[in-house]
């Protein structure tokens, strides 16, 4: 089985926020609540990049160990999955989480959040694949119908990736062997960087003289 | 020909190469490398894990934050310190209590039931008391229940069950949580200045409060040291647990995201603490100590009992009025 990842690829976000629409759509996603959302670091400066988050379905899920009614799992494919049915709403998800995924329709006081809404990597819930309880608890099920994330698949750059997370780091991989340097070794753009362009500037050992 | 071709991909690699590192902004600073296009530095991945937040529009500006770490934290004290201790610790306790029980035995009046009544707790006394143990017991389920259900009681009743009987007791615990507020408010007002320091708690330390030899009855006022400690244990503690409470219920407005996980942590860790001073209190006014019971049902206790555990309280009380509650 597939191991199902998203990555977002900050080189080629361009916070059109096309992916939090598409998501909201095709799922009827109740008001005030976005499974996915847009951040955007260093906004108006020099080195301004975008970032498309939402459950990132974590291996070994921080919402899953704190879960008190035990309302969540993880499907074959890495997906993390919950059941509203057995969903308190007392919000120890929110407090886990890393990425901020897990979100409430009501923000009412007394613990009254409602039923905690997530991303379900288009894979819907416990319900019946297609059924109608389904639809209107957690959205539509595209997995089951062997399509990939809508997010991922309506991003009009390709900037967010979802599926099989073998062939998300193939991709990933191919791209920063194209764009070359900077996009990943921890430290390579601190210590070569900039020497580089350097002697770009240069002329020296530039690419395509000789 | 190499030159011509060169050329002609020029245009191309122009249009691919990246802006200029040393551009200098409006402001005629030079940004450096940690500061150029390029996302992927350690420290711009360092700072969004130590949870920078990015802007955000449309959505509260505290969801621009892409990686909030203390939530691991956080989950690893409630998941591990919290549930694992609390729960070594409970178990602990109740059997330090049936080791106890069955090592010294409950502990007898020692002059027997002198068949004579004296009125310990007056009915607002009781009332008090009961409002305040009353919520506690339903808290304390409820709340371990949260805690450690998943564990202990969800492979017994099933998913199902179980969710709906943590939801119930979310609700029951929610407002139980005032009633508890109120009876420390009716216990605090009551009982205060009957829990001061006094001379004879010295003595009743020294005596191990008589609980630890048969026939040994240090003299106490109307409260012993250890109804005292138990008093101000419930007082202290529960003013911080109902205000970590309350905090709680109102979700964000008292604290942000770091403030709710500390809170439900101290909440969580010091109920604990006073539930197993509690089981204690259950035990010692129960099956711990024949003839203590009555005090805060009916309200009256036997004379005897009185004066061996209470005596200054007793000779107090008799000066006051001859025939007390005959």
């Amino acid at each position: 089985m597939a191991r199902m990842k998203f990555l977002c690829d900050a080189e080629r976000c361009i916070h059109c926020s096309g992916c939090v629409t598409a998501c909201k759509n095709e799922h009827e996603v109740p008001w005030g609540i976005n499974r996915r959302r847009v951040v955007t670091l260093n906004d108006g400066k020099p080195g301004q990049k975008s970032l498309s988050v939402a459950c990132m379905h974590c291996s070994d899920a921080p919402c899953m160990a704190v879960c008190p009614v035990d309302c969540f799992y993880q499907t074959n494919d890495g997906i993390v999955l919950h059941n509203k049915d057995l969903c308190i709403g007392c919000g120890y998800c929110f407090f886990a989480c890393p990425f901020g995924a897990p979100q409430y329709p009501a923000t009412g006081n007394f613990g009254g959040r409602g039923k905690m809404d997530k991303c379900t990597f288009c894979a819907g819930g416990p319900e019946t694949d297609h059924s109608k309880a389904e639809l209107e608890k957690y959205g539509r099920n595209r997995i089951a119908e062997g399509k990939l994330p809508l997010c991922a698949e309506m991003c009009a750059t390709k900037a967010l990736l979802a599926g099989d997370g073998d062939k998300v780091s193939t991709i990933y991989r191919e791209r920063v062997m194209a764009r070359g340097f900077g996009s990943g070794a921890a430290g390579w753009g601190q210590a070569y960087g900039q020497q580089e362009r350097t002697r770009e500037r240069k002329g020296f050992g530039a690419p395509g003289k000789e | 020909m190499r030159r011509i071709s060169f050329l002609a991909v020029l245009p191309i690699l122009l249009l691919c190469a990246p802006a200029p590192a040393a551009a200098t902004t409006s402001d005629g600073n030079v940004p450096t490398i940690a500061q150029s296009d390029r996302i992927a530095t350690p420290d711009t991945w360092r700072s969004i894990r130590q949870g920078e937040a990015g802007f955000i529009a449309g959505q509260p500006a505290s969801r621009g934050v892409l990686i909030q770490s203390e939530g691991e934290a956080w989950r690893a004290a409630r998941n591990g310190k919290v549930a694992v201790w609390g729960g070594i610790a409970l178990v602990g306790v109740i059997l330090a209590i049936a080791a106890f029980y069955f090592i010294r035995g409950p502990i007898k009046i020692d002059g027997g039931p002198s068949g004579r009544q004296i009125l310990r707790f007056k009915k607002v006394e009781r009332i008090g008391h009961w409002l305040t143990a009353g919520s506690f017991m339903v808290l304390a389920l409820t709340g371990l229940n949260t805690l450690l259900g998943r564990w202990v009681l969800e492979p017994v009743l099933g998913k199902s069950l179980f969710s709906w009987l943590t939801w119930a007791g979310k609700w029951l615990h929610n407002i139980s949580g005032f009633v508890f507020i109120a009876g420390l408010v009716v216990i605090f007002a009551l009982w205060a200045k009957d829990n001061l320091w006094d001379r004879y708690d010295f003595g009743w330390i020294m005596g191990g409060g008589g609980l630890l030899k048969k026939g040994v009855h240090p003299p106490a006022a109307k409260f012993n040291f250890g109804q005292k400690t138990q008093f101000w244990m419930v007082i202290c503690g529960g003013a911080v647990v109902s205000s970590t409470g309350i905090s709680l219920l109102f979700p964000f407005t008292f604290g942000d995201l770091l403030g709710m996980q500390v809170m439900q942590l101290v909440h969580a860790a010091l109920a604990l603490v006073m539930i197993l001073f509690i089981l204690g209190h259950i035990y010692i006014g129960t099956i711990g100590m024949e003839g203590a019971s009555t005090a805060v049902t009916t309200g009256y206790v036997d004379l005897e009992w009185a004066r061996e555990h209470h005596s200054v309280w007793v000779e107090q009380r008799e000066g006051d009025k001859p025939k007390a509650a005959e």
